[in-house]
């Protein structure tokens, strides 16, 4: 079981997100942003950070590097991608989840830790989370304000795409639509999120909830590979 | 071959809030200028694209703009031609 970890230049959580799979179970492997080839990886993670220095809007020069092809080729397959803080924002910007993440209302870099409901426990992300839990998790960002327009929206909710919402006590940090800090693809597949799990990944830092997310990840990987061929 | 240049003005979608052109309105009155409003903050991009014919080089822009320049779901984007730099 092998979780591929992308590194794009400006990339700056891809050692916390190696270790943090690892204590997972999984074995994590960096891939490379110029290469376009996922070594074999059963998922992919798009990391935090400030992928190709965040340039005209975050994300948006990062869905070229060739790493991606690979990763829409391993989407295609029906592969599991989560992407993390930046790594949500490049999967927006390259189309594969909806919505745009916008700067900040408070145009303010927003960091601290937020509560996150989780709204589906029966995704490849979140099946290890107990129903009703929300997860103590950090953000840090400055263009996190997830946007879609009302009617989307309502689609969005409707499909069940909409996974993690900011919640009491600390709620909404950066003026998201409906709360909204995670999404899902249609197909159920791809998804990203704002919060770090990786950074909650172990009680030394304060929480070690973000686990229960690269634990799901693992464990729907391992339920893969049990499934004869 | 011509090289034809154009300017690239990408604005926030009119409805979507723009924080930074409030938080640049809210400043102004420091200034004493207190008849100002609905300031908006964009941004532009000037480029030179090589042709033979104007159409194909607009062509060329007119694909950037929406695929690459502005995320159309909460930007808004005019091409104009510009004076070529030496």
């Amino acid at each position: 079981m092998k979780i591929g970890v992308a590194v794009f230049p400006g990339s700056n959580c891809d050692r916390d997100t190696l270790h943090a799979v690892s204590l997972a179970g999984a074995e994590a492997v960096a891939l490379w942003h110029e290469e376009p080839d996922i070594h074999g990886a059963d998922a992919v993670i798009l990391p935090g950070g400030f992928a190709h220095g965040d340039y005209l809007r975050a994300g948006a020069i990062a869905r070229f590097s060739p790493i991606m092809g690979a990763v829409r080729e391993h989407v295609a397959r029906g592969g599991l991608v989560l992407g993390i803080c930046n790594g949500f924002q490049v999967l927006t910007e390259a189309g594969l989840l909806p919505g745009v993440l916008q700067r900040n209302r408070s145009l303010r870099f927003e960091h601290g830790w937020v509560r996150v409901s989780v709204e589906r426990s029966d995704t490849p992300f979140t099946r290890s989370v107990p129903p009703g839990v929300r997860l103590r998790l950090p953000i840090a960002h400055g263009e996190g304000a997830y946007f879609l327009p009302e009617a989307d929206l309502d689609a969005l909710e409707e499909a069940g795409q909409v996974v993690f919402r900011y919640a009491a006590p600390e709620g909404n940090p950066n003026g998201s639509v409906r709360d909204i800090a995670g999404v899902i693809d249609a197909g159920g597949r791809v998804c990203g999120l704002m919060p770090h799990p990786e950074r909650a990944s172990e009680r030394l830092l304060g929480s070690d909830d973000g686990m229960m997310l690269l634990r799901s990840l693992a464990t729907s990987l391992a339920s893969l590979e049990a499934q004869p061929a | 071959m011509t090289s034809f240049r154009y300017s690239v003005s990408i604005m926030p979608r009119a409805g979507i809030l723009d924080p930074q052109g409030r938080a640049v309105e809210a400043a102004m009155p420091h200034l004493g200028a207190m008849s100002v409003h609905d300031v908006r903050v964009g941004r532009r991009v000037e480029l030179s694209v090589d042709a033979e014919q104007e159409q194909e080089a607009r062509m060329v822009v007119e694909r950037l703009a929406s695929d690459f320049l502005a995320n159309p779901l909460v930007e808004d984007w005019h091409i104009q031609p510009a004076e070529a730099s030496a």
